[in-house]
């Protein structure tokens, strides 16, 4: 492992009695990537998110993340990666301001960081003057942008984003991508999942699970021409076809 | 006979601090056998629409009909009528698949066995685990069982509320198959999706956006109306090159689009400059049809 990556997973396991949901997994993501995980339905993404964010032990194999254990150090992890979900995200009957003051607060910041910090966020998302307005009243693709400053908020080394833009409009969804490569440029590396197959045009690598392993890992341009694809629905479609487990 | 007609309806939540308008007064018709989508991203109305026209909830203003019955005065009727899915799984977990397919035909006085070749295509993909609880289904499994409880009394018009959201590109294929064959046995689908690459499998589509219907029509239709020059383009920096697109004044638009940048050009005229400019830096650029991703993008800005 050199110095530049910061995820790094190897032989990775998970069984749930029998059931193996994660066979097995290795790969490696450097410092400031924009990583793409993919999957189909019940192929094992969230298991194995959990296992990376310091939410689940594992049965077996390594892994370190920011630099610390899976195994021993989960609380390290936890201070050091953000996290943000399509269903899980922001507190709906508390306002811009609380969400943020909360969440900060949570990670241990301190007033003058958060104050400093907070209008500088709220200036970027152009959110000033609905500071003060419940984040229920917000429209889902600020909520979205919004629950994604939050994120990253405490400045964490590492962010996972869970289908961050699921059901969002299609002008909002590439706003919040240009979100992800400024936070990407300033050194944050993004593991992200998505079922829009364009979205996975715009990482730097993406790897496709199956049936709990994966089953292929490169740059886009790499799975595409590897599988001799003209996109990546089509990739997706090839791989995600073999699985013979279904659903979740 | 149209099967479904909407006009005019109104519906908002809320008080008059933080007053959410649902839909802002719209108005379409569907026709008998039609596989009808609404295609609209979260918080656009569909959800609203459809508990409105399946008598779950009552618009404020404006008027609705389902088979020519009209959604407040005739709603017994209209729910012997319709089935319908709602987003959210809401099928009895800890009955078995079976219990749960009996339970809904026994509730419209029919039976599995009267009406199982409707169900059969997707019923007979779920009936090996008959008794497993539906609570213990995998994800598309009980999207199966859901729409085979949707059906089992024959309905004239189903509404099916996102029915792929969240769900993965394969099985989401499957799941319009399954459409395309319900819509052969004559019954009119509503069906509502976030997914703008789904709407090239409806008859016609409405396009909705915060409680507004941007456009009606067949798929074909939209992307007809969309009149400007619509290029891909792709360069070594793709974030510089979008930066960059964005400052000629002959380019409307320009966004990322998977593998390439999409420029909108206001005019003919304006494509030229632009593309020699960044053909000189070896910038590939071709012209390309839209999408109902581009169209539904466009209207967005056009009516903001």
């Amino acid at each position: 492992m050199n110095n530049d990556t910061i995820i790094s997973v190897e032989g990775l396991t998970k069984r749930f009695g029998d059931f193996t949901a994660v066979d097995s997994i290795s790969f490696q993501v450097g410092k400031g990537e924009i990583f793409g995980f993919l999957g189909a339905n019940g192929a094992g993404k969230t298991t194995a998110m959990r296992m990376l964010c310091g939410l689940s032990m594992p049965t077996s194999g390594k892994a370190s993340v920011a630099g610390f254990d899976i195994y021993k150090q989960t609380e390290e992890i936890k201070r050091n990666i953000g996290y943000m979900s399509q269903k899980f995200s922001l507190y709906e009957d508390l306002t811009v301001r609380e969400n943020i003051r909360f969440y900060a607060g949570i990670y241990g910041k301190t007033n003058s960081f958060i104050k400093e910090k907070t209008a500088f966020v709220l200036k970027q998302l152009h959110l000033e003057k609905d500071a003060d307005k419940l984040v229920r009243s917000l429209p889902l693709g600020w909520k979205q942008k919004l629950a994604f400053s939050v994120a990253i908020f405490h400045e964490p080394q590492i962010v996972f984003l869970d289908e961050p833009t699921g059901g969002v409009d299609p002008v909002t969804r590439r706003e919040f991508w240009n979100m992800i490569y400024k936070a990407a440029e300033d050194g944050i590396t993004v593991f992200v999942t998505t079922h829009y197959m364009d979205e996975a045009e715009y990482c730097d690598r993406v790897s496709i699970m199956v049936d709990g392993r994966i089953d292929a890992l490169d740059t886009p341009s790499g799975l595409k021409s590897n599988l001799k694809a003209s996109s990546m629905d089509e990739v997706f479609l090839m791989l995600a076809r073999k699985a013979k487990r279904t659903g979740d | 006979m149209k099967a479904v007609v909407v006009e005019n309806v109104v519906k908002s939540y809320g008080s008059k601090k933080d007053l959410v308008e649902a839909l802002k007064g719209i108005s379409f018709e569907v026709d008998r056998g039609e596989l009808f989508g609404i295609i609209g991203p979260d918080g656009a109305g569909k959800t609203s629409l459809f508990r409105i026209l399946t008598t779950l909830l009552l618009a404020d203003s404006g008027k609705a009909t389902i088979d020519e019955y009209d959604v407040v005065k005739d709603f017994k009727a209209i729910r012997q009528r319709v089935g319908y899915m709602p987003g959210r799984f809401s099928l009895y977990q800890d009955l078995t698949v079976e219990e749960n397919l009996e339970f809904f035909a026994t509730t419209f006085n029919t039976t599995i066995r009267e009406n199982y070749a409707l169900i059969k295509d997707i019923y007979s993909q779920i009936e090996p685990f008959k008794d497993r609880r539906a609570g213990k289904l995998s994800g598309g499994m009980k999207q199966k069982l859901a729409l085979s409880c949707a059906l089992i009394h024959r309905p004239s018009v189903l509404f099916l509320d996102e029915p792929t959201t969240g769900v993965d590109a394969v099985s989401r294929k499957e799941f319009w198959d399954m459409l395309q064959n319900l819509k052969r046995s004559g019954i009119t689908i509503l069906v509502s999706t976030p997914y703008m690459d789904e709407a090239n499998l409806c008859d016609r589509i409405a396009l909705l956006q915060e409680g507004k219907l941007l456009s009606i029509n067949t798929p074909a239709g939209v992307i007809g109306n969309f009149k400007q020059p619509l290029y891909a383009a792709k360069g070594s920096r793709m974030l510089q090159l979008l930066n960059e697109l964005k400052t000629f004044k002959e380019v409307k638009d320009a966004y990322p689009f998977g593998e390439y940048h999409h420029v909108v050009f206001h005019d003919e005229a304006g494509v030229p400059p632009v593309a020699s400019y960044f053909g000189a830096s070896g910038v590939e650029m071709f012209p390309v049809t839209p999408g109902i991703e581009d169209c539904f993008m466009d209207l967005m800005k056009t009516n903001e």
